[in-house]
């Protein structure tokens, strides 16, 4: 039995899927930025697997450039996160309404 | 043998993500996404993206994830959450509804609607034998994507400046000082061990 692009490409569905139901349903901050990077792995998978498919490199060049992207992200996201929770102890994401009107 | 590779390594990458989504303790929802990003590392192995798998294991396993666990440990804030509680009414069945439809989508849209992936082979940048794949990473990177390359270094820098500006002790509205403000006549230029230290001793 031979792994097809097919299998790559079901599992990174599954798991954007996962990522995306967790950032809807959690309300900590930190598990919601945990649950991006889940998402982002899908997406990294399926750039890997369809440049694979077709010969190229351009898809682990593009993964290349989202991992960069992905660790600035993490970055000041973790910066916002430690700012809020010092003023705010304890703060979920449900708590941070102030522009909500 | 690479199917087993890859049924283990799925395994191994859905267990994490579940876990992700599903633990109580963000300690522990940190240790389920390493072996997420173990079991992804695995499958750019599986794809002879080798460069990619050593830069995954190192960037988001041993960098990220410890960045996470750094502020967890900072900010303690590794009680357990209550799951029990649903804050908006409906939140969890639509948002199980919305991953269901999510997952359909995906599914119809790169394996049926389009029959798989489509496109041609590239002739600039083709993927040679596991062998070379660093080797052609990095000539590509430095000659065809340079300015991209040179953009994610500005863009590196930007990040690591904001970070410290953000998460720099400043004083606002918010977080009111008892007593005088020892900066009023001093236009906020002590150094920052300083205020901590009047601020502790005001408190």
């Amino acid at each position: 039995m031979t792994v097809t692009t097919t299998w790559y490409l079901v599992l990174a569905a599954v798991l954007f899927s996962t990522g995306s139901v967790g950032l809807l349903v959690r309300r900590n901050p930190l598990v919601m930025v945990m649950c991006v990077e889940l998402m982002l792995n899908a997406v990294n998978l399926t750039f890997v697997s369809v440049g694979t498919h077709l010969g190229d490199l351009g898809g682990q060049l593009a993964v290349f450039f989202v991992l960069v992207v992905a660790a600035a992200e993490v970055v000041v996201g973790l910066a916002l996160i430690v700012a809020i929770m010092r003023r705010r102890p304890g703060a979920t994401a449900d708590d941070l309404s102030l522009l909500g009107g | 043998m690479d199917a087993t590779v890859f049924i283990v390594a799925a395994t191994i990458i859905m267990g994490g993500a579940i876990g992700v989504v599903l633990s109580r303790n963000p300690v522990h929802a940190a240790l389920f996404l390493v072996g997420t990003l173990f079991g992804v590392a695995v499958l750019f192995v599986l794809q002879d993206a080798t460069f990619l798998a050593a830069v995954q294991v190192i960037v988001y396993a041993g960098a990220i994830v410890i960045l996470f666990l750094f502020v967890i440990m900072l900010l303690g804030v590794d009680r357990a959450e209550d799951l029990g509680v649903e804050p908006i009414a409906g939140q969890r069945p639509l948002a199980a509804v919305i991953g269901a439809s999510m997952v359909g989508l995906l599914l119809t849209v790169l394996l049926v609607a389009v029959d798989g992936p489509t496109g041609k082979s590239a002739t600039t940048a083709p993927l040679g034998d596991a062998g070379g794949n660093t080797r052609r990473l990095g000539e590509a990177l430095f000659t065809d994507y340079v300015f991209a390359v040179e953009l994610t270094a500005l863009l590196l820098t930007v990040a690591v400046v904001g970070a410290v500006v953000l998460s720099r002790r400043v004083t606002g509205p918010l977080q009111p000082i008892p007593g005088p403000d020892p900066r009023s006549e001093q236009s906020g230029d002590t150094p920052d061990g300083a205020d901590r230290a009047e601020e502790e001793a005001a408190q």
